[in-house]
Parts: C-alpha cells; sequence; structure tokens
C-alpha cells in the first residue's frame, strides 16, 4: 500500500470510527452517570437505548413526527422509563449488598429485552427516513450526511449535560450525592430526587443514540442494546467510570481504534481489540484515562 | 397401604399390557389394509410451533404430488396415502412423532421433518427400523453424511448448503465474467462460513482470485471499516453469504461508500425485509442463488405452480416446492422398487437418475444429495427477477 492510499484509506476509517464512537459515547454517559452516582452498573442501560429507538419508531411512523421532535419525544419517553425502572426495581435495593442490586440490572434488562420481543415481536422493523441521507464526496473520501448529523446531535447533547452538571442547582445536586451521599443528604438535598434525575438523564441520552442508530443503520430490534451495552460499559471503563467527559474521550476512542482494527488487520479483531483494551486499562491504569486529572465525579 | 400399593402397580401393568396390545392390532389392521390397495407414508412435519409455516407449506406440496400420482392410478393400483403427526417444531417430539409412524402406523417410508435439527432426532428411528427417510429441506451436511459414511435409508431434497457457493461461482465466473472478488462473511454461522469455502475454492479452480477475506458478526450494525478495507482493493465483485438483517445493511453501507460493483449473495438473502432495510436503490446490481422462483420459465416450474394454485389457491413458495419433489421422488421409487421392502426401496431411491420433478432434471449423488439446477435471482428496483439457471 502506498503512502497516499494508505493515508485516504485512514482518514476514511477514522470517519467510520468517529461516527460509531460518538453513539458509543452517548451510551457510556449514561452508564457513567449512574455509576457516578450510585455505584450501579446499570446493565439494563443498552436496552434503555433500545426502547429509545422503538420509542423514536412510534413517533416518527404513527404521529409522523420529523427528526427533532421524535429524538426528543424518544428522549422524554426514555427518561420516564428510566425514572419508573429506578423507583420499581433499583431504589427498594438501595440498602441491599451490590451484588444483588447488579443481579436486579441483569434482571431488568432481560424484562426489557424479551417484553419487547412479546410487544413488538423479534422481527427487525425499518426506521422510516426522516432526512434523505446525502452523500458527500471530498475527493476519495465519502461521508453521510446521516454521519455529521450523528456526530453534530452528539456533541450538543454532551454540551448540554455538561451545562446541566456544571451550571444548574440540580447538577450541582448530582454532584454532591455522587461526591458523598450522606454528606448531601444531612446538607437538605433529596437524594431520592437526585437519582431520578440522574436516571432520566442518562436514559433520555441512550434514548438519542437509540433514533440516531435507528436511522443511521435503517433498522431496529428488541435485541439491539445488548452489544452496544456492552460496548459502551467499555468506553466507560476506559475514560474513566464516573467521570463524564471520561465517557465521551471513551467512546469516541473505543469507536476509532475498531475501525482501524477492522481496516488494518482483520475485521475478526474488532471486538477482541475492543475488550482487550478494557483488560489493559484494568490492569495499567483501572481509574480510566482520564481517573486522575479530573477529581469531580457524577 | 402395601397392598393398595401392589393393586395399583397391577393394575397400572394391565392397562399399559392392554394399550400396547391394542396399539400392535391397530398396526396390523392398518398394515393389512396397506397390503390390499393402499400404501402407507408416514409425514412427520413442523405443523405447530415456532417453524410452523416450513411444516406446512412442506407438507402441502408433498399432498400435491401425491395426489397427482393417485389421479393417474396410483402405483400398480395402489393408491397413496399420508399419515400425518405433528412433531410441535421440537426435536425431542420429532423422535416421538417418527416412532409412533414407524412403529403403529407401519408406514413403508417417511418423509420429513423439514428442519435439520428434527430430522437429526429422526433418522436414529427410521434407521433402525430399516424405514427410508426423506427430508424435504434439511440442508445441514451431515443429515445424510456421518463421519464419510453415508446413511443407507436417509436422503434429501434440496441442495446442501455449500452448492449454493459453487453455483454463485459460477455465475461470477460465465455470467459476470469477474476474477477478482471480496467476500464478506458471517464468522458467526457455519451456514456463510461453508458457502465462503466453497465459493473461494471454486472461483480459484476457475482462475479467480479472491483479493478480500473479511467477517463479520451476526447483530453487527456498522460494517464500514470492513467494506473501506474491501475497497481498496478494487474486487470486481462482492460475495456476501449471509442472513437479510446484516445483508441489508452492509448493502447500504457499501452503496453509501460509493461502490457500486455486483454483490452476490445466497438463499439467507430472500426476504422483503432485505428491500425495506436496504432501501430498492442500493439493492440494484445484486444477485443471489436460490432453489425456486415463480418467474422461471421452466415448464416444470410453472405446470407446477399453476398445479399448486388450482389446488391451494396461493402462491407456493420454496419449501412447497421441496415437499413436492420429495413426494415424487418417493413415488417413483416405489414404482421402480416393485416392492415396499425398505432396504430395496432405498436402494431405489438413491438409483435416481434425471426424475423430472418441478426444478427441472434430478439426480441423487453418492451422498444421498439430488443434483438438481439452482436458480439466480436478480434485484431490480427492489423486485426479485429470475436472471439465469445454473446446472451442475
Amino acid at each position: 500500500m502506498d503512502m497516499g492510499s494508505f493515508m485516504q484509506q485512514f482518514v476514511q476509517q477514522l470517519i467510520n470510527g468517529i461516527s460509531l464512537g460518538s453513539i458509543y459515547a452517548l451510551v457510556a454517559l449514561g452508564y457513567t452517570m449512574i455509576y457516578g452516582i450510585i455505584k450501579l452498573i446499570n446493565f439494563a442501560h443498552g436496552d434503555i437505548y433500545m426502547l429509545g429507538a422503538y420509542f423514536g419508531f412510534i413517533a416518527t411512523t404513527m404521529f409522523g413526527f420529523s427528526f427533532i421532535p421524535a429524538i426528543l419525544f424518544s428522549m422524554a419517553c426514555a427518561a420516564l422509563a428510566g425514572i419508573i425502572i429506578e423507583r420499581v426495581a433499583y431504589r427498594p435495593m438501595r440498602n441491599a449488598p451490590r451484588i444483588a442490586i447488579l443481579i436486579t440490572a441483569i434482571g431488568v434488562s432481560f424484562f426489557l429485552e424479551y417484553s419487547m420481543i412479546l410487544i413488538a415481536t423479534p422481527q427487525p422493523r425499518t426506521f422510516p427516513a426522516v432526512f434523505e441521507a446525502t452523500i458527500y464526496h471530498f475527493g476519495p473520501l465519502v461521508v453521510n450526511s446521516q454521519q455529521i448529523v450523528i456526530l453534530i446531535s452528539a456533541l450538543i447533547l454532551m454540551a448540554v449535560l455538561t451545562y446541566i452538571v456544571q451550571n444548574t442547582k440540580a447538577g450541582k445536586a448530582m454532584r454532591a450525592v455522587s461526591f458523598d451521599a450522606d454528606a448531601a443528604r444531612l446538607m437538605g438535598i433529596n437524594i431520592d430526587r437526585v437519582i431520578s434525575m440522574t436516571f432520566a438523564l442518562g436514559s433520555a441520552l441512550a434514548a438519542a443514540g437509540g433514533v440516531l442508530v435507528g436511522i443511521y443503520y435503517n433498522s431496529i430490534d428488541p435485541l439491539m442494546g445488548m452489544v452496544p451495552g456492552i460496548k459502551a460499559f467499555v468506553a466507560a471503563v476506559l475514560g474513566g467510570i464516573g467521570i463524564i467527559p471520561g465517557a465521551m474521550l471513551g467512546g469516541i476512542i473505543l469507536g476509532v481504534v475498531e475501525a482501524m482494527v477492522s481496516g488494518f488487520f482483520s475485521s475478526t479483531f474488532r471486538d477482541a481489540a475492543a475488550f482487550a483494551i478494557l483488560i489493559l486499562i484494568l490492569l495499567y491504569k483501572p481509574a480510566g484515562i482520564l481517573g486522575k486529572n479530573v477529581r469531580e465525579k457524577v | 397401604m402395601k397392598t393398595w400399593k401392589k393393586v395399583a402397580s397391577a393394575a397400572l401393568a394391565a392397562m399399559v399390557f392392554a394399550s400396547l396390545t391394542a396399539g400392535c392390532g391397530g398396526g396390523d389392521k392398518k398394515k393389512e389394509a396397506a397390503n390390499s390397495n393402499e400404501i402407507v407414508v408416514g409425514a412427520s412435519f413442523e405443523l405447530t410451533g415456532n417453524v410452523a409455516n416450513y411444516g406446512k407449506s412442506t407438507l402441502s406440496g408433498l399432498k400435491m404430488a401425491f395426489d397427482e400420482v393417485n389421479k393417474a392410478g396410483g402405483i400398480d393400483g395402489k393408491k397413496l396415502r399420508i399419515v400425518e403427526s405433528d412433531n410441535k417444531s421440537e426435536p425431542s417430539e420429532a423422535g416421538n412423532s417418527v416412532t409412533k409412524l414407524v412403529t403403529q402406523d407401519k408406514v413403508i417410508a417417511v418423509v420429513g421433518p423439514a428442519t435439520s435439527g428434527c430430522v437429526a432426532a429422526s433418522t436414529p428411528i427410521t434407521t433402525a427400523n430399516k424405514v427410508p427417510l426423506i427430508a424435504p429441506c434439511a440442508t445441514a451436511p451431515n443429515i445424510t453424511v456421518e463421519n464419510g459414511k453415508v446413511k443407507e435409508f436417509v436422503f434429501r431434497s434440496c441442495f446442501i448448503d455449500p452448492f449454493q457457493g459453487r453455483v454463485m461461482a459460477e455465475f461470477a465466473d460465465k455470467n459476470l465474467k469477474v476474477k477478482n472478488v471480496a467476500i464478506l462473511y458471517d464468522a458467526s454461522s457455519d451456514y456463510s462460513k461453508g458457502l465462503a469455502e466453497v465459493f473461494t475454492k471454486t472461483m480459484e479452480e476457475k482462475g479467480g482470485k479472491i483479493v478480500a477475506k473479511e467477517a463479520f458478526l451476526a447483530k453487527d450494525l456498522d460494517f464500514k471499516s470492513a467494506l473501506t478495507k474491501i475497497k481498496s482493493t478494487n474486487p470486481e465483485a462482492i460475495y456476501i453469504p449471509g442472513y437479510y438483517e446484516e445483508v441489508a445493511k452492509i448493502i447500504k453501507q457499501t452503496r453509501e461508500l460509493g461502490l457500486n460493483v455486483p454483490l452476490l449473495g445466497c438463499d439467507g438473502w430472500d426476504s422483503p425485509k432485505l428491500v425495506e432495510i436496504g432501501g430498492p436503490e442500493a439493492l440494484n446490481n445484486t444477485y443471489f442463488s436460490s432453489a425456486y422462483s415463480a418467474q422461471d420459465k421452466e415448464p416444470s416450474v410453472q405446470k407446477f405452480i399453476a398445479g399448486y394454485k388450482a389446488m391451494y389457491n396461493k402462491e407456493p413458495d420454496v419449501f412447497c416446492m421441496q415437499g413436492y419433489n420429495a413426494g415424487l421422488i418417493l413415488a417413483d421409487a416405489i414404482k421402480r422398487a416393485g416392492t415396499t421392502d425398505g432396504t430395496k426401496l432405498a436402494a431405489a431411491i438413491a438409483a435416481t437418475k434425471d426424475l423430472s420433478v418441478a426444478s427441472g432434471k434430478l439426480t441423487y449423488d453418492a451422498d444421498h444429495n439430488p443434483i438438481t439446477s439452482a436458480i439466480i435471482i436478480e434485484l431490480k428496483d427492489g423486485v426479485q427477477t429470475f436472471k439465469e439457471k445454473i446446472t451442475l
């Protein structure tokens, strides 16, 4: 391979990887926020992403919504679903051993997956094209308008989230609960409400990811959340679980690594590479890439 | 208490004995009936359960074949009669269902089940009783051959998976005249791996070259990295053996990357979902192999379709045709064997040569797999169109 075609392939793979990674990042954000606040690895998070995709599907096919109303509708519904799940499944377990809550999370995950199979059948559904996919050619490089929309949507959502966490009263309360729940309670913060809100925010982001994936790949199914859920978990750990910018960084890095591995080695090694990264991180920098630099957790 | 137990067990034993003899008696009576003017054939199919539509379709084709034979006067004046048995789409039930057919109904041969798993559970029983079994649509290679040894009493009436790889390589070489082909296969599916392997072998025999071989996994969403890599090798066509769900996304993403070469596939593509997910435009210039197309101009196919419509008032699918072929193969073998003895009947089935069935001429190879033609279907603006018939 000469240098020119190598660079060209490299840049194309970078584009592929960033658009894939920004979706991982959206899902990873929810993982990281929930872990930050109640130290729970919410394995049902990937299924919230699936629910979000279905809410988006309902919004576009049944109500005829266009892209932005549909994504907002789906985020609102998923936020509500997140609150309900936390209220019904996790809150009664608040003082139970962590392993019990973890198993509950796996139970919730299966419950969501198979209820959806019951309701919507396991058949994949075609997501309606809410906007045209225009293909742009930059010399030999190909960029799809959908990839641009995904990246921009993800960036906007992350910016909004950062604003909420850093600059609002609710965000301050979230950071306080994350830092020390008991102290926060003594200061008069309603912990239950803060936790509900964290679930709502995390679920809304996952739902946005679900809708974007539905539009990008054109199909959704009840088990679509399994693999992205695990990948997003890897991304969250990679960036440093509990740290918001870490989830974004972890997601993008994971997406790019996967694209590069499939592009320059073999696509069969892609998942192996993703999990090898997880192992390396756990061995050498268990706190994640941003683990040391940023003390503040949410 | 003890006496009560004894009485109960004695009563139970008596009941079991009675039911056994009753069962045998019933069987004998049926056998006598069969001797007089009927030939009884067992049909064990998935009539309920999760793959019920495969079983029902196949059985409808089988019934149609027997109906035709009977209308033409039967075999030496004897009529063919089907005893149906439902295996509930479960291998464990398939064993029970076939045991009943063989031991109680004394069938001379069994047709079915549809799926490879249920067939695998049935063949030990039929073989132990020296009853031939024809599996109309079980594609797993080990159904008829195990550890390099052909199973004397087991046959199928469909082509096996790897056959499709050969057919597609043949088409790529002769019709598309391409030499440099890339492969993108599903590493989590034996079906896909088998097809890719045979395709590679056949292409290389024909002087072609596999320029890239990339893999994906079932449920993957993003194929752009692998496709970008494939694109850099400048293939003239890409072979994608896989199931429609992933294939549809692959096709969509291939076109999005500006790769407009012909895409080749297998019968796993055959679903309306392919068009829905992939989009009709992206699907132009794609071809897949299949056992059956309603647009096949071959007179035998058109005759079969007309006959099926007349009998059931609906369009037949590929399973109907395979069930129908199984019925014709069996009827022909009974006629040639002149007996319903299992061993002789199995030998007659194995000797089937140039038999006219719905798909054309059919001959058995040494591994009890039929050699028959396959169809290449082209997708034009989302519509399946008959492209070519390939006979090896």
